[in-house]
C-alpha cells in the first residue's frame, strides 16, 4: 500500500486524539450493542492507521452490508457503502481505476464468506492491493442472527432452532488457499496484536486479510449461551492458540496437548507471502507495452 | 367446517402461517430485513414438528431462488421470503421460474431499494420485478398476508395457470405490526389446497424430461407467448378463486376493490397498507359532502385493466397514488392505468402522486391534497403537473 514515505516518530497520542482524528462525530451515537467487539476492530484500525501514517486524503474504506460494515460510516474518510457482499467487487474496481489508493475494505463473515464468497476468493486469487478486516462473529448479526456459513457445526442460530447441521468454513484458510498473501487472525478481547497485524496488512502490497473473531453478544450469545459479556470475551483467550504454539504441538506435544488442540482456534499471523499484486503486473505490462 | 382461530400476530408472523398452512415441502431462505421473521418461523415451525418440510439456509437469494426452481422442478410445493436487495438479486432467477412455469410463491416484505441504503417500506423492489413473469398480490393488513399466501399457491398451482406469484406485505408498517387475524383451519385449508402434483411432468427418473433447454429462434417468441397467454388467462380463474375462498372462509377478495366509489367523481387509486388510511381520508371527506370513493389495488400482475374500466371508467378524475417511481417516466401504477384506457372513448381525468418511499410516513392530510390537486384539476380541465410528490421537505421543492 502506499504510504508516507519518510520514516516518522509515532508521538504519543491519547486515544482521544485518535477519535478526534478519525472519526465522524456526528455519526455517534453508533449502533452497536454493549458487548459488542465491532468497536473495538475499528480502533484498533485507526491505532494501525496513525502508526502507519497513512494520508487519509488518500484512503478509501469501503464495506457492504452489516453491522460490522457500518465502519466506514463512522470515519472521516471517503467512503463508499455498497450492497450485501459485493465491497471487494467494488473495491476492486477503485484499485484498478486508481492504484494510488489506499482501499481498505471491512467485512463481516456472512458479508464475504456467504455472499460475497465468490468475490472473496476471487480477490485473493488476484491478489489485489487492498486490506480486508474481516469481523466474525459467526452469525448474521444485524438481520438477528441467522445461521451463517462461518457458524459452527452445533452452534445455534434463529434459522437453525435446534442446532447448525453444516460444517463451517474458515474464512482465513480460505484466504490462504485462494492466494491472499498476507492472512492474520486474532480474537478481539487483545488490542497489540491485531493492531499490528492490520499495519503489516497495510504495508503488504497484495491482499491482506485480517480476520478479527469478535463477539455478537445479543444474537450470537443469547442463542448459545456465552455467558455474561466477561466471560465471552475470555473464551477469545480460553479458547485460541498461537500459530507458533499449534505447530510446536503438532510436533513435539504430548497426546494429551494433541488432543486439546482440536478445540483450538489457530490465532497470529497465519500466512506471509511475497507475490506480485495485480496492480503492480498491470504496470508492469503498461510498461512493457509501451516500449 | 373447522373453527377459525383468533391470533394476534405480526404480518411475518401471519404470512407464514399462511405458508405454514400451505403445507410447503422445501423452503430456501435468506434472511434481509423486513423479511427475515418468515424464515426464523419457519425454522421454528420445522424444529417443532408443526411443519413438515426442509428448509435450506442458502448464502444468498439468488440461491434462494434456484433452490425454489430446483425444488419445484422435482415436483415440491416450494416458498420463500425476500425483499428489497434480495429480490433484486434474484432477478436473473425470477425469470427462470415464470419461464418454467414453476408455480413458486415469495412472502415479500415490500421495501426501498439501495443506494441510499433503506430498509422502510416502498414497492420499488417488486415493481422492479414486473416483468419477470411473477403474478404480484399486495396485502393492506396482516390478514390479507396470511389469506394471499394460500391463494396464491392455489391460483399459482392451478393447470390453467402455473405461474410464480409473490405477495407483499409493506416492509415495517405490516411486517412488523401487530395485528388481530383469523387462521383457518388445517382441515379447511387442506380441502381448498390439495397437494401440489406438477400436471405436466417435472423432474423424475423414471420418467426423464428437460426444463429450460436452448430456446432457439424458432421457437422463443411461441414459448413467450403462450406464457403470456397463461397470464392473460388468470383473471377470470383468479376471480374464481377469490370467490371460492370467500364461500369458505368468509372473507372477500377482488383483483381492484372499490370502496364508496358509486357516485364518485374522483377516484383514489391506492396498493398495500396505505389504503387503511386512505379509506379514513375519504370517509372523513365524503362526511363533508365530497364525492370522493376509493380502489384498492390487490393484484397488480396481471393488471385488472377490466376491472379498472368497470369502477373507474365513468368518473370524472382518478388520482393514482404510487410507493414507487420510475425515473424518466412516473409511478408504475399510474403507467398501468394509463395504458388502461388506451383506445377507449371515454377516460377519466388522471393524476399521478408519488408517496411514501423509503419509508416516508402517509397521513389522512396527504390524501386530502390529493384530492383536492385531483378535484383542481378535473375542475379547470387541465392536468399542468401529470406526476406530484406528496409530503416532501419544502426546501427540496422551492
Ligand atoms: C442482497 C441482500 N440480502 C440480504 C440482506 C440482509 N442482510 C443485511 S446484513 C446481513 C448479514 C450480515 O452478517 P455479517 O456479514 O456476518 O455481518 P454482521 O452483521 O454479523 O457484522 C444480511 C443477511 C441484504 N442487506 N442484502
Amino acid at each position: 500500500m502506499e504510504k508516507k514515505e519518510e520514516k516518522r516518530e509515532v508521538e504519543m497520542i491519547s486515544a482521544k486524539e485518535i477519535r478526534d482524528k478519525y472519526l465522524r462525530h456526528d455519526m455517534m451515537p453508533h449502533i452497536f450493542c454493549t458487548g459488542c467487539g465491532i468497536g473495538n476492530v475499528l480502533d484498533y484500525t485507526l491505532w494501525a492507521l496513525e502508526k502507519e501514517g497513512l494520508d487519509m486524503d488518500k484512503t478509501v474504506f469501503l464495506s457492504g452490508i452489516g453491522c460490522s460494515s457500518r465502519l466506514p460510516g463512522y470515519i472521516d474518510v471517503d467512503s463508499l457503502h455498497t450492497t450485501h457482499g459485493r465491497a471487494l467487487a467494488f473495491a476492486t474496481g477503485v484499485k484498478i481505476t486508481n492504484p494510488e489508493l489506499n482501499v481498505i475494505v471491512f467485512t463481516g463473515d456472512g458479508d464475504c464468506m456467504g455472499i460475497g464468497g465468490n468475490h472473496f476468493i476471487h480477490a485473493c486469487r488476484r491478489n489485489i492491493d487492498i486490506t480486508v478486516i474481516a469481523v466474525n462473529n459467526y452469525i448474521y448479526g444485524m438481520t438477528g442472527g441467522q445461521v451463517a456459513p462461518t457458524t459452527p457445526e452445533g452452534d445455534y442460530a434463529t434459522t437453525a432452532p435446534y442446532g447448525n447441521l453444516e460444517p463451517a468454513f474458515d474464512m482465513s484458510e480460505m484466504a490462504i488457499s485462494s492466494g491472499a498473501t498476507y492472512v492474520a487472525r486474532w480474537g478481539v478481547k487483545r488490542p497489540n496484536q491485531p493492531i499490528n497485524s492490520i499495519q503489516e496488512a497495510l504495508q503488504n502490497k497484495g491482499m491482506s486479510f485480517v480476520e478479527m473473531m469478535s463477539p455478537c453478544t445479543t444474537a450470537y450469545s443469547r442463542q448459545n449461551r456465552m455467558g455474561s459479556i466477561e466471560e465471552f470475551w475470555d473464551w477469545y483467550d480460553n479458547k485460541t492458540i498461537l500459530a507458533e504454539d499449534h505447530e510446536r504441538i503438532k510436533q513435539y506435544g504430548s497426546e494429551e496437548e494433541k488432543e486439546e488442540l482440536k478445540d483450538k482456534i489457530k490465532v497470529g499471523v497465519l500466512h506471509k507471502e511475497e507475490k506480485k499484486s495485480l496492480s503492480e503486473r498491470i504496470q508492469e505490462l503498461i510498461e512493457e507495452v509501451q516500449v | 367446517m373447522g373453527e377459525q382461530k383468533g391470533l394476534t400476530i405480526q404480518g411475518n408472523m401471519a404470512t407464514a402461517l399462511g405458508a405454514k398452512l400451505s403445507r410447503p415441502d422445501v423452503i430456501p431462505a435468506y434472511p434481509i430485513t423486513p423479511s427475515t421473521l418468515f424464515p426464523e418461523k419457519i425454522s421454528e415451525y420445522i424444529a417443532d414438528g408443526e411443519l413438515d418440510a426442509s428448509m435450506i439456509r442458502v448464502e444468498s437469494e439468488h440461491s434462494a431462488m434456484s433452490a425454489c426452481i430446483g425444488a419445484s422442478a422435482v415436483g415440491a410445493r416450494t416458498c420463500t421470503a425476500s425483499a428489497s436487495q434480495g429480490i433484486a438479486l434474484m432477478h436473473e432467477m425470477l425469470f427462470i421460474a415464470a419461464g418454467m412455469r414453476l408455480p413458486i410463491v415469495m412472502a415479500v416484505g415490500n421495501r426501498a431499494m439501495s443506494a441510499p441504503i433503506n430498509i422502510w417500506a416502498d414497492h420499488q423492489d417488486t415493481m422492479a420485478s414486473r416483468d419477470s413473469g411473477w403474478m404480484q398480490f399486495y396485502a393492506e393488513k396482516n390478514q390479507e398476508g396470511l389469506d394471499l399466501m394460500i391463494l396464491a399457491f392455489r391460483i399459482a398451482e392451478d393447470e390453467r395457470v402455473l405461474l410464480p406469484a409473490m405477495v407483499g406485505i409493506d416492509g415495517f408498517v405490516l411486517t412488523h405490526t401487530v395485528e388481530g387475524v383469523q387462521a383457518p383451519a388445517q382441515e379447511d385449508v387442506d380441502e381448498f389446497l390439495p397437494p401440489y402434483d406438477p400436471p405436466h411432468g417435472k423432474l423424475d427418473p423414471e420418467e426423464p424430461m428437460t426444463f429450460g433447454s436452448l430456446g432457439t429462434p424458432e421457437y422463443y417468441q411461441e414459448l413467450k407467448y403462450d406464457q403470456t397467454k397463461a397470464m392473460d388467462n388468470t383473471p377470470e380463474i383468479i376471480d374464481e378463486i377469490f370467490d371460492e375462498f370467500e364461500e369458505k372462509f368468509g372473507r372477500n377478495y377482488n383483483r381492484i376493490t372499490p370502496y364508496r366509489c358509486e357516485d364518485a367523481d374522483i377516484i383514489l387509486l391506492t396498493m398495500g397498507s396505505m389504503t387503511g388510511t386512505a379509506r379514513a381520508a375519504v370517509d372523513e371527506m365524503r362526511e363533508e359532502g365530497e364525492k370522493v370513493g376509493l380502489a384498492k389495488l390487490t393484484v397488480f400482475r396481471p393488471f385488472p385493466s377490466d376491472l379498472l374500466k368497470e369502477i373507474a371508467g365513468d368518473v370524472h378524475g382518478l388520482a393514482v397514488v404510487d410507493r414507487n417511481i420510475s425515473p424518466g417516466f412516473g409511478g408504475a401504477v399510474f403507467a398501468e392505468c394509463a395504458g388502461a384506457f388506451i383506445n377507449e372513448k371515454k377516460s377519466p381525468l388522471m393524476k399521478n402522486f408519488i408517496v411514501g418511499l423509503g419509508g416516508r410516513e402517509i397521513f389522512k392530510k396527504n390524501f386530502r391534497e390529493m384530492y383536492e390537486k385531483t378535484k383542481k384539476a378535473v375542475e379547470t380541465g387541465k392536468v399542468e403537473k401529470p406526476v406530484e410528490w406528496i409530503n416532501m421537505d419544502e426546501d427540496v421543492m422551492r
